[in-house]
């Protein structure tokens, strides 16, 4: 069960060998979570996760292995880390996602439907496993890791914006749907972090460390928030940045 | 049954259960052996999350109601459903008192059992469970009457065991003579920490019930600054007009949530200064009625709703005699971390009684309640648990919402023995709750 400061102790991981997702895990290994169980797709990394996890307090660990980007396997995924845990399940951590090449990507049919799969269908058909499990035990949450690159789509990222848009505001109604279920969906939007996916790309104002957005993520659990921005000024950044002329959007984010 | 959100006093961890209210034993029985996970709920006055389960079925247990008879010696059967409220409404009249009352009268007695409560009188008089003479309670390997000398290793560890030993449906109390419906209050002020603390280490025993309203929000040399309050029922011939009055309704209430941060550093100081001032210097003898020095929290129904959304917790420990300076400890840390926290309840306490997780130990209790918020509680918390744990203390389920399985296993060392008698009555590991799911009390 979770505490009063919404720290789990059965948690499940979904795309668990990312960087943002191992600062968060350690954080809430050192708070209270004893299960973890991460899923992904390379065996070696989430070995190196789960143990990093144990190492932060964990006391059970397991993986589950998956590819997201085919579909048909969510709903396997998501009944066998449910299993692995044995228990009620706290927290579900969705960090599954696919940043792609824009320029090579954006003319190519397969690349782009791959980019979709991962970052939108895989998570949905997920989520519906997710949603129906949670609301059957009558407590849990849902933590979506989405992207502030969703909040206004640049034409240089149209790709991953547009698809974690996509799944942002899903999520958005997803959560609503949850009333009164004992059930609840949280978003993280987490601005440019400093991880293996975004390695060699140039850094953008509010660029932050993994474990800086694991920080907000405790905060935001314990709070409840529907929205964990992060770094949390991003909610008045794009705040301005979403009703800005198209012209002066361009030519801020183009560079 | 209704599907039914469900929480604590407290607010914070809600979650989702079948409701479903049992009117006789025979119901429980039932119910008890057609449910996977089951917990029994009272009045849900329990700060965390011992009173529910998520996925599970919880009893609401207000419909085993009835009050017997109180004999000339005060002895009375009671439904597990009856409020302290009720008891009182009924007994006051008669010239009985509730033997042990918590700060509320809105606990039932299933629940002043299953949480072993004390009051001011601990010093004295014990806890519920010392003038508990016998119960009734239901079982998932059947239904059982437990007494001190009846089956006694199971009716100690349902006195504070939190419901996961069964059901109780009626319980015999013995209740305490009184001759008047007020009672004679010493107040005294005190300018520090240290100075109430010997006050009351020196006096406690001169009065039945005592208890200090410390202000943790003042830091230097004042902090700790207390009133202490210390008295004992009035007799016929201590006031002009003797009554026996039960207690009166409240007519305020809390109408909605108030915004989250209302109770901030800045208004809770306010709060705790003009508590403090408002407080005579030094008075002696003055009759107050049993509500207004019992049940102060009672006149404003939903007082809870103050904390907002993100509701509060309240953190309330024991530490040996010895161990007094761990009280100073804990409120400088708390003081010193900006944290705010309400006027805090300190209190000594007498003999434990053989309730393996009764949660009272001869020495000192101090209960603090804490908004949720600061980014900074859950590890100042996380401290205290050490300083506790380092001076032989423990902590109060009953408030509990925050604690670790591993830590609940060095406070309290005979869990062992409590389990082995929960898995003698219990052996499918029906009854639970999402408290001892969080630390482990489920015997699996």
């Amino acid at each position: 069960m979770e505490n009063a400061f919404g720290q789990p102790q059965n948690v499940v991981v979904l795309g668990g060998s990312s960087d943002i997702a191992r600062a968060i895990t350690r954080r809430l290994c050192a708070a209270r979570a004893h299960t973890v169980v991460l899923a992904g797709r390379n065996r070696d990394l989430l070995d190196a996760a789960a143990l990093e996890a144990r190492e932060h307090g964990a006391t059970k660990t397991d993986i589950v292995l998956f590819d997201a980007e085919d579909p048909s396997n969510a709903l396997r995924t998501v009944s066998e880390a449910f299993a692995k845990v044995g228990e009620q399940v706290d927290l579900v951590v969705i960090a599954v996602g696919l940043l792609g090449d824009q320029s090579a990507d954006e003319d190519d049919a397969a690349a782009s439907a791959r980019v979709a799969t991962v970052n939108f269908t895989w998570p949905v058909a997920a989520l519906a496993e997710i949603r129906r499990r949670l609301v059957l035990q009558g407590s849990g949450r849902i933590l979506v890791i989405t992207s502030v690159s969703g909040i206004r789509v640049r034409r240089t990222m149209y790709l991953y914006g547009g698809t974690k848009a996509g799944l942002d505001r899903m999520c958005d109604g997803l959560a609503d749907s949850l009333e009164g279920t004992g059930v609840t969906l949280q978003l993280l939007r987490a601005g440019v972090v400093r991880t293996k996916m975004t390695a060699g790309r140039a850094e953008p104002p509010f660029t932050t460390g993994p474990d800086e957005v694991a920080k907000n993520v405790m905060r935001g659990l314990e709070n409840g928030d529907r929205v964990i921005w992060s770094p949390p000024v991003l909610r008045y950044v794009f705040a301005v940045l979403r009703i800005l002329p198209k012209k002066v959007f361009r030519r801020i984010t183009d560079r | 049954m209704t599907r039914a959100t469900l929480y604590g006093w407290g607010r914070t961890t809600a979650s989702i259960a079948d409701v479903v209210a049992p009117t006789s034993d025979l119901e429980v029985a039932t119910l008890l052996a057609t449910s996977n996970e089951v917990i029994a709920r009272g009045l849900g006055r329990s700060y965390g999350d011992p009173a529910q389960l998520s996925g599970g079925v919880v009893l609401d247990n207000r419909e085993l109601g009835g009050i017997g008879e109180i004999d000339e010696d005060g002895v009375v059967a009671v439904g597990a459903g009856v409020s302290i409220d009720d008891l009182l409404t009924l007994s006051i009249p008669q010239g009985w008192f509730v033997p042990v009352t918590p700060g509320t009268r809105q606990v039932s007695i299933g629940g002043a059992i299953a949480a072993d409560v004390h009051g001011k009188n601990h010093h004295v008089d014990g806890s519920i469970a010392n003038h508990v003479l016998a119960m009734r309670l239901v079982t998932p390997t059947g239904a059982v009457t437990t007494s001190p000398t009846e089956d006694p290793s199971l009716f100690w560890a349902t006195m504070g065991g939190m419901g996961l030993t069964g059901v109780a449906t009626t319980v015999t109390l013995r209740m305490t003579r009184i001759e008047t419906d007020q009672v004679l209050v010493d107040t005294e002020r005190f300018a520090d920490l240290d100075g109430v603390m010997a006050a009351m280490a020196g006096g406690d025993a001169n009065y039945r019930y005592s208890v200090a309203w410390v202000d943790c929000m003042t830091k230097g040399a004042h902090m700790g600054r207390a009133i202490l309050t210390r008295g004992d029922h009035a007799l016929r011939a201590d006031v002009e007009k003797a009554t026996l009055k039960g207690p009166k309704r409240p007519k305020l209430a809390v109408p909605f949530d108030a915004p989250s941060g209302l109770l901030n550093p800045l208004t809770i100081k306010v709060f705790n200064e003009i508590w403090f001032r408002s407080a005579p210097k030094h008075e002696v003898g003055e009759p107050q009625s049993l509500s207004t020095f019992f049940h102060p929290l009672d006149g404003l129904r939903d007082w809870n709703r103050l904390y907002g959304r993100r509701g509060f917790v309240q953190y309330q420990f024991c530490v040996p005699d010895s161990q007094g300076a761990t009280v100073v400890d804990a409120i400088k840390r708390l003081s010193g971390s900006g944290v705010p926290s309400f006027l805090a309840v300190l209190k000594r306490f007498g003999p434990a009684n053989p309730g393996p997780l009764s949660f009272p130990m001869p020495g000192w209790t101090l209960a603090l309640d804490l908004p949720v918020g600061p980014s900074r509680l859950p590890g100042v918390l996380d401290d205290l648990d050490e300083m506790v744990i380092g001076a032989g203390g423990r902590i109060y389920f009953a408030k509990d919402a925050r604690l670790s399985p591993e830590k609940v296993r060095a406070m309290y060392p005979r869990l062992a023995e409590f389990l082995e008698v929960k898995n003698r009555v219990d052996p499918e590991h029906r009854l639970t709750s999402d408290l001892a799911r969080r630390l482990q009390l489920t015997g699996r």
